[in-house]
């Protein structure tokens, strides 16, 4: 037992040597920090749950590669189209999803929602997220952009849900409510990509939700931690519309993405407790439910 | 509290949960409560009694219905001519918090002027009552947040809020009734007031 504890110190001990708080950040929402380790750059947000808390990585010798495998996953979209005009993702992080649409698809325009100014500015400074005329940042609400998007008739090819606030999704972000106002800002035919986790009681409830709105959901589940990434369009037959063999295989092979083997893990199967109720402005208790 | 707590929740879907939103409604609520124990106060120099006492309470219940009936369509009233978020915010929330929350101001220096039975004992019930009504804040945020959202929709707890002060406002008319009935049959039970 000593030399276990031993181990786990001197563990602990070398794991803090070797990772570095390059920057700290005090945002009128939260702390932020930028760590360096494993020749990997990271922006955290201080909460309780150290385990989720990671926005974004990048690998600081190749910094196009795809750490994370939730960001590879929601590429499984471009299996669904391959040339969207317009994406909309709600949730900036570290830049990480705007910065390889620039790159992938260079005509596309880009546009990131994202509440606090202080995790743009650092996306901008640590992270290469750069603006152009194409890739557009806008700091608000998500719910307040696109509400106001759809009251100004806007439409997305492709909208992502990505906000997170260092426990989970912000509650006026999963109610029914909102997916229906997201659905009005899907162009016909557009795709809707959301980033969850699974292994909380919230999963019956939020699984519900989305299907309330949506009917068919596909669903890519990570292979070793917790998330899942939501797939659903403003369309009917989603599943028989993600195609393989599509030329963009060979541009995403190099960010680490192989495209086919995430279509053919996608699944329409319906592993949850279906009788739970949906979400909604009324009944939202979210982040209560989340806690196992 | 309570109140305050559903407030967020309310606005969230039209005006985001941004740290502007909370600052719009706690500066609403402040604003009103300050309106509110000033009127109560004046309120309380004219004939305090029982009956009147009870209908700031059947007031202050029935000034939640535009809460309760109409919070979407003035919201989105608002969400459509006001595109800063921040003044937004604070021109939904005065609309739909300010004539409640100040009417419930009224209820502390009123209750105050109702219970107090002498100038010496004064400090004392003032005490009590702030006493019963931050006790009565906590209390009600803790069960809204950790609770009554988990069991109830926004318009359920409203319900509820708006059912205990017309139990508590007719509570006081029914007391204030058996009282004049008493005193008028001979039996003098007259309250305390000087």
């Amino acid at each position: 037992m000593k030399y276990l504890l031993c181990f786990l110190l001197l563990a602990v001990v070398s794991f803090d040597l070797t990772a570095r708080t390059i920057h700290t950040e005090r945002s009128i929402y939260r702390n932020i920090t930028i760590d360096e380790y494993n020749q990997k750059r990271c922006m955290r947000f201080e909460t309780r749950r150290r385990s989720i808390s990671n926005q974004a990585c990048m690998k600081l010798n190749d910094k196009d590669k795809l750490i994370f495998e939730y960001t590879q996953s929601i590429m499984a979209g471009l299996a669904f189209n391959p040339s969207p005009k317009k994406i909309l993702i709600i949730g900036l992080g570290g830049g990480t999803l705007p910065m390889t649409f620039a790159k992938l698809l260079p005509e596309t325009e880009v546009v990131s929602v994202e509440i606090d100014p202080a995790v743009a500015k650092l996306a901008k400074k640590y992270f290469y997220y750069a603006e152009t005329d194409k890739i557009k940042t806008s700091i608000k609400d998500g719910r307040v952009f696109i509400k106001r998007a759809v009251k100004q008739k806007q439409s997305f090819d492709w909208i992502i849900l990505d906000a997170f606030n260092g426990d989970y999704i912000p509650e006026h972000l999963l109610t029914v409510e909102f997916l229906r106002e997201t659905k009005a800002l899907l162009a016909t035919g557009g795709l809707l990509s959301a980033n969850t986790f699974n292994g909380s009681k919230l999963y019956d409830y939020e699984s519900v939700t989305y299907q309330k709105v949506f009917n068919e959901l596909q669903i890519l589940s990570s292979t070793s931690k917790g998330n899942r990434i939501i797939f659903a369009c403003n369309c009917d037959n989603l599943g028989d519309r993600f195609k393989l063999n599509l030329p963009i295989k060979a541009a995403l092979q190099p960010l680490g993405v192989d495209l086919d083997s995430l279509v053919k893990r996608l699944s329409g199967e319906i592993d949850w407790d279906t009788s739970v109720p949906p979400l909604t402005d009324q009944f939202s208790p979210a982040n209560l439910l989340n806690q196992k | 509290m309570c109140f305050e707590l559903l407030g967020g929740r309310l606005l969230a879907p039209y005006f985001g949960s941004s740290v502007y939103v909370w600052g719009s409604i706690i500066t609403v609520f402040m604003l009103a409560l300050s309106i509110g124990y000033l009127s109560g106060g004046k309120l309380s120099l004219f004939r305090p009694n029982l009956q009147k006492y009870g209908f700031i309470f059947i007031v202050s219940a029935f000034s939640l219905m535009p809460m309760i009936f109409f919070s979407e369509a003035i919201m989105d009233w608002v969400f459509e001519r006001v595109e800063d978020p921040r003044y937004g915010s604070l021109l939904a929330s005065s609309l739909l918090f300010l004539v409640p929350t100040a009417v419930m101001g009224m209820i502390a220096p009123y209750s105050v002027r109702i219970l107090t039975e002498s100038k010496d004992s004064s400090g004392h019930t003032a005490g009590f009552l702030y006493f019963v009504s931050t006790l009565g804040s906590a209390i009600g945020t803790i069960v809204t947040s950790f609770y009554l959202v988990l069991w109830l929709e926004i318009d359920q707890i409203l319900w509820l809020i708006f059912l205990l002060m017309l139990v508590a406002g007719s509570a006081a008319l029914l007391v204030n009734y058996v009282r004049s009935i008493q005193s008028a049959s001979g039996e003098n039970f007259a309250k305390p007031l000087n």
